[in-house]
């Protein structure tokens, strides 16, 4: 998946001269984060976070607390130069920056222009469309050995009993490389046929269903 | 006529049917019915015949185009690809001839046992044809196509205007009926079910707790897989007392889907009758405690027809009709009738033996993951506490 695919297009910025009061508005206004700052032709020079706007705002304990400080330059407490991504990254590449730079929002740009915004939120929704998790299903894992033509033996079991498959996984198997585990969303209420079948070509199902019969 | 409660039924509940090999087998009302007339448990003047739901009230909750493509359905006229898009044609809701009329009385018989109750002929009612929670406004799933729960609460928003507390402890997350009032606080949600990791639908977070004036409305509490009596009845009996004591519900609608058993072959749970027993009772005493005894019970899920779902269903009428659960051996007169057509050994009496629950190596861990879900899901029942 690209990232233009889940970037937010609507975006909120600020010149880099607008002032942390504005910026304070705007975070409460919209209810966002982060807000990135950029020139008249619209090319990214920096980024803020609500964090950066609280840190450099006079504490409401302090009474007499000097209020000027608002009225300084965004650009003053603005982050620079700023990582951003492109519309066409994969959206499993940005998932690296978000989890190594402990990004919360990612600028997207296109030939030096602001064109869209992604954030950590996004990326988690995402997941969960990956996942499938999203769609009402149940859960299968069988744990597969590590070797070619392995996925359409198990999918054509599942199709054979013409249960819809919303998603599939595949995760190593952490105590024995030669395994892999497939994990699989089926859009059925009854997967109990499947699971037989599984079972009976010799499948080794993971965790509830590992038990053959368990309940009886 | 006052009396203590209503039996729902006619042969019409029975013609919910997708196919002879579909877990989804009616079959159990009918065994429902004559285990507690075998027992002498159920005369003539407690039974209710539940009428069909009109095409308003469905349109209470469904969308009328849903409808239309039912009665089309019914007919044999909706084209695979019509059928789809509403979540028919599937192997979990295949279509059937007279699918729609089956589907309307089983609603209309939730109606029933609603008007019944509200206009003070009965305390309590029971329709074990209904609890069909996963239909959605547009869409049938998970074996269910018109959702006879949500339908029934709009008709008591509507009609009544009353505050709705509605209890699921089917082993699936009761989501259509979820969020059919997600938004609504007048209607308070508590689903009890296997966590949705694995199993359909896979929702039921203890983190879904509603949205807008409907936050802090919704319940879940998703159990982990071969969770057991004392846990599972533990998590049931805390949340339903607290959940009721901070919503204070003018009625009380129960799913008492019955697959949470250990022979249950859809689910992981591994209850026993024991659970059958506490699940309709303590719903029997909050209702008295909270809402003058009205108190309106459902089916739902089910799929050991033979051993399980029977006699759960017949101990939710035992509760209403008596106070308490029968003890003892099952009636041999349903017995005899019945085990010649059953291909497991019936049970011979209303309890379990204890034996029949495998061990689970990990009780200990499920036990203490079910307790901190508990009071992951108690910090919404008192927010000022
Ligand atoms: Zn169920």
């Amino acid at each position: 998946m690209l990232v233009e695919e889940i970037m937010k297009t609507q975006i909120i910025t600020l010149s880099p001269t607008a002032s942390i009061a504005e910026a304070l508005q705007l975070l409460q206004k919209h209810r966002i984060r982060h807000i990135p700052i950029v020139n008249e032709t619209f090319n990214i020079v920096g980024i803020v976070s609500d964090r950066d706007v609280r840190d450099a705002s006079p504490s409401i304990f302090y009474r007499d607390a000097d209020k000027s400080e608002l009225e300084n330059d965004i650009q003053s407490i603005m982050s620079s130069p700023v990582v951003t991504i492109h519309p066409l990254d994969f959206v499993e590449e940005i998932a690296r920056i978000f989890y190594d730079e402990e990004f919360a929002a990612l600028p997207v740009v296109k030939e030096n222009i602001l064109v869209g915004m992604v954030t950590e939120k996004d990326m988690l929704d995402t997941l969960i469309q990956l996942t499938g998790t999203n769609v009402q299903g149940s859960h299968i894992e069988v744990k597969v050995p590590h070797q070619p033509g392995i996925l359409p033996e198990v999918t054509s079991i599942i199709g054979g009993r013409k249960a819809n498959i919303i998603s599939v996984l595949v995760y190593p198997c952490t105590d024995d490389p030669r395994f892999k585990i497939l994990v699989f969303r089926i859009q059925t209420m009854n997967p109990m046929p499947v699971i037989h079948d599984l079972r009976n070509a010799g499948f080794e199902l993971m965790w509830p269903n590992n038990i053959s019969e368990p309940k009886l | 006529m006052t009396g203590k409660a209503a039996f729902i039924y006619s042969d019409a509940l029975l013609n919910y049917h997708f196919h002879p090999d579909h877990p989804f087998d009616q079959k159990r009302v009918i065994l429902t019915k004559e285990l507690v007339e075998a027992a002498n448990q159920l005369h003539p003047n407690e039974i209710v015949e539940p009428r069909m739901a009109t095409e308003n009230e469905l349109a209470l909750f469904h969308d009328r185009a849903y409808i239309e493509a039912l009665k089309k359905a019914s007919k044999g006229h909706l084209s695979e690809n019509e059928g789809l898009e509403f979540g028919l044609g599937t192997e979990d809701t295949p279509m059937f001839l007279g699918m729609h009329e089956a589907s309307a009385y089983l609603v209309g018989g939730s109606l029933t046992a609603v008007d019944t109750v509200l206009e003070g002929d009965f305390y309590h009612a029971v329709n074990v044809g209904g609890g069909l929670h996963h239909g959605f406004n547009r869409r049938a799933s998970g074996f269910c196509i018109y959702n006879d729960g949500a339908v029934a609460i709009k008709y008591i928003r509507k009609k009544y205007d009353l505050k709705v507390l509605y209890v699921d402890t089917d082993a699936h997350h009761g989501d259509g009926v979820q969020w059919a009032f997600y938004d609504d606080p007048n209607v308070c949600t508590f689903s009890i079910h296997e966590t949705g990791r694995y199993l359909f639908p896979g929702t039921g977070n203890v983190n879904e707790r509603g949205i807008k004036e409907g936050h802090g409305y919704a319940f879940n509490l998703p159990i982990d897989a071969f969770t057991e009596n004392e846990s599972f009845l533990q998590g049931y009996e805390t949340a339903f007392k607290e959940i009721a004591a901070f919503f204070k519900p003018d009625v009380i609608i129960t799913q008492n889907g019955a697959d949470a058993h250990c022979f249950d072959p859809l689910t992981h749970l591994c209850a026993t009758m024991d659970i059958y027993e506490r699940i309709p009772a303590l719903a029997h005493e909050l209702a008295h405690q909270y809402c003058n005894g009205k108190w309106i019970a459902l089916g739902g899920g089910g799929y050991d027809i033979w051993r399980v779902v029977p006699r759960a269903w017949a101990q939710v009428w035992n509760v209403m009709k008596t106070g308490k659960p029968a003890k003892g051996n099952i009636p041999v007169t349903w017995l005899k009738k019945w085990q010649e057509k059953s291909p497991v050994t019936l049970p011979a009496k209303w309890q379990d033996h204890s034996d029949i629950v495998p061990t689970i190596p990990r009780k200990a861990d499920i036990t203490e993951k079910n307790g901190k879900l508990l009071q992951n899901l108690l910090k919404y029942t008192n927010p000022i506490k």
